[in-house]
């Protein structure tokens, strides 16, 4: 737009006067006179951390656009706190631009008033508080996004003004140095640099000389020495002991009926349990089948400890990360050939970069949920809970951008197609795998996703649907597989997802035989289909039961939290 | 506390000589299957004790289901329910059979 700088009394119209010379620096100006007023408390680019409080206020407008650097695993926590404190009398209105709702302090900002407006992608363990300040009032959301969604947009229209970052270390120019969480970093940073906004760092140590540089000092204008270190969630862990003889059928059915047969090699897996059992019974089962070196060896994944067994026998040949998991800094640092690490020998993550990559350069994505509907939506929203994305929708949907080919999107893209008179192209594997009943008797397979009602109570434009029924290859339960490649109609594909739906409402709803038509064809898959011998769906069949068997099988080098030691 | 009784007819009589076989475990989310030969003119009785009350729906579906996939007679079945979920219970009938028909692994 452009900006009215002549005086309000002169003539509007008279056609002889030039116009008005426009100021093309109206940011690195502002940003200037920021780093005026913060000058006083700051040597160089190194402020003390009991003048967090003073420097925030010195550089922050009302009505900025800030990003406090929430991750899923590390935390700009002390900056969080002293955010979550400034007086909102004299900075408020701002609007929060981060990836992930961590911690208390990301929503106290709103409680506070020093922030009104979010744009995010994820509120995991915060999503019942932000629905309640959601519909208080004290929070208008602009969107829930995916984590490259939100990436992108810092780069379109919602560049942060003021970045308050986190690092495990700081030189005294300001170049920082991550360590292996790396994680959003790197974008956030840059977006803001770049449109002279500010970067603010909170590290764990200043220190003379990194072990290396991920962010360098030019995009960096000032470091602190926070009180503490910052906060680590282990969020990847899962302990082999938790997983059930159903999650190994369902393992065994996803390796025997979908990575055999389109030899997927890569891949992104979720989180769960469900999908640690595949990577647990990779050395066994998988072994067992002839398959190593056949399937999945190149992986979009944070550095799982159930992966650790994969890595040793040698299914695993690359694993690229978003982030890095408390624990295996030692494991990754003896096993370079695999992870991406820097000249120091740890790992360096890259959240956006790994999104990227999982979406286009892989093969599948497979992962659990909590809702099914009858045209394959998934969703994890339930009632007065907003909890977000995070990055399942970009994994968990067909790349329409993707031109390069594999055996494994050919096959898929040929099934998608068979018999319609359609221009060759290939698809993306999209699994979902979930029992048919989660705990408590709750059904996974509903008529109406809970997404609708929480869109309509909370006044969303979109039910927050996770993955889209039309991007779903493939339904994975304990009775059975569906492939939705092969169906034909909307009838034919209802009916295929009731009859691997169990003995859910859904399930017993279905159509005995049309089901067994669909069987017949091959579009159900039941584990006797498939030659798998349910005798041996036991947890014997896990390559580590336990999170001793994960260190052992490390040759110690997995050092795991407290938490998961129960030895 | 609840009690089930279910009984078909007209299944094919399993080996004579096998041996009655136990699957699975009393915990929670689990549950213990005992298969047993026993003469009752091929039919099938089954005998279900469980924690969760009010799924009595739910289990006649399942063992509907059981029956018609095997198709054996001449037996008696005792469950043992500890809250354990269909599919649970599904893998366990069908773990249990198929070590009473194959002498074990």
């Amino acid at each position: 737009m452009l900006q009215q700088t002549a005086p309000a009394t002169a003539p509007s119209c008279a056609p002889s006067s030039a116009p008005a010379a426009r100021d093309w620096n109206t940011q690195a100006r502002n940003r200037e006179a920021r780093l005026a007023r913060a000058a006083p408390l700051a040597r160089g680019k190194v402020v003390k951390s009991a003048d967090a409080a003073a420097l925030l206020e010195a550089i922050l407008e009302t009505g900025d656009r800030v990003c406090l650097e929430g991750n899923n695993q590390k935390q700009a926590d002390f900056l969080a706190k002293v955010l979550a404190g400034l007086d909102p009398a004299r900075v408020n209105g701002l609007h929060m631009v981060q990836s992930v709702l961590a911690l208390p302090e990301h929503l106290d900002v709103f409680e506070s008033g020093v922030a009104s407006r979010l744009d995010f992608s994820f509120s995991g363990p915060q999503g019942a508080r932000l629905a309640r300040l959601v519909s208080g009032g004290q929070i208008a959301i602009g969107a829930i996004h995916t984590y490259l969604e939100l990436f992108s947009r810092y780069f379109v229209d919602l560049t942060p003004r003021v970045s308050l970052v986190c690092a495990q270390a700081a030189d005294r120019n300001g170049n920082l140095y991550t360590g292996p969480n790396t994680e959003d970093t790197p974008v956030i940073v840059e977006a803001t640099a770049f449109k002279r906004g500010i970067v603010i760092a909170q590290v764990n140590e200043l220190v003379d000389t990194l072990p290396r540089v991920d962010i360098p000092a030019d995009w960096v204008d000032f470091v602190m020495a926070s009180p503490k270190p910052h906060y680590i969630e282990p969020l990847f862990t899962r302990d082999p002991a938790q997983i059930s003889d159903i999650q190994v059928l369902m393992a065994m059915m996803a390796i025997k009926g979908i990575y055999a047969p389109y030899e997927v090699n890569r891949l992104n897996h979720g989180i769960g349990f469900d999908t640690a059992a595949i990577e647990l019974i990779l050395p066994t089962y998988a072994e067992s089948l002839g398959l190593k070196g056949k399937i999945c060896r190149h992986w979009a994944l944070n550095p799982h400890p159930a992966l650790i067994p994969a890595i040793e026998a040698g299914f695993v040949q690359s694993v690229h990360s978003f982030g890095s998991e408390l624990g295996m800094e030692a494991y990754i640092r003896a096993r370079p050939d695999v992870f991406f690490t820097g000249p120091d020998g740890s790992m360096r993550s890259n959240r956006a970069m790994c999104q990227a990559a999982g979406h286009y350069a892989c093969d599948l994505f497979i992962g659990s949920t909590l809702q099914i509907d009858l045209a394959g939506n998934s969703s994890t929203a339930t009632l007065g809970r907003i909890a977000g994305f995070g990055g399942a929708p970009n994994m968990g949907a067909d790349a329409r951008g993707r031109r390069h080919a594999s055996p494994t999107w050919l096959k898929a893209g040929r099934e998608a197609r068979a018999g319609r008179n359609l221009v060759p192209r290939g698809q993306k594997l999209v699994v979902q795998m979930v029992e048919t009943y989660r705990e408590h008797m709750q059904p996974a397979f509903v008529e109406t996703l809970d997404a609708f009602a929480l869109a309509e109570s909370a006044g969303m434009d979109l039910p927050p649907v996770m993955i889209y029924g039309e991007d779903v290859t493939h339904i994975l339960t304990e009775e059975g597989i569906a492939n939705l490649l092969l169906c034909r109609t909307d009838e034919e594909r209802e009916q295929a997802i009731r009859g691997v739906a169990g003995y859910t409402p859904v399930g017993l709803g279905r159509d005995k035989r049309a089901v067994e038509n669909l069987r017949d064809r091959g579009i159900i898959l039941r584990p006797e289909d498939l030659g798998i011998d349910k005798r041996s769906a036991t947890r014997d069949l896990l390559a580590a039961r336990s999170i001793k068997d994960l260190v052992r099988a490390s040759g110690g080098l997995y050092d795991p939290p407290k938490r998961f030691r129960n030895w | 506390m609840e009690r089930l009784t279910f009984t078909y007819a007209g299944g094919r009589p399993a080996t004579r000589n096998a041996k009655a076989t136990l699957a699975g475990v009393v915990g929670s989310g689990n549950l213990e299957v005992l298969v047993e030969p026993v003469a009752q003119d091929g039919a099938v009785t089954i005998e279900v004790t469980t924690a969760a009350v009010g799924f009595g729906r739910i289990w006649q579906a399942v063992m509907d289901d059981f029956f018609a996939r095997h198709g054996l007679g001449d037996l008696r079945i005792s469950i043992n329910d500890v809250g354990a979920t269909p599919a649970v219970v599904s893998l366990r009938l069908d773990q249990a059979i198929e070590t009473y028909l194959g002498g074990g692994q």
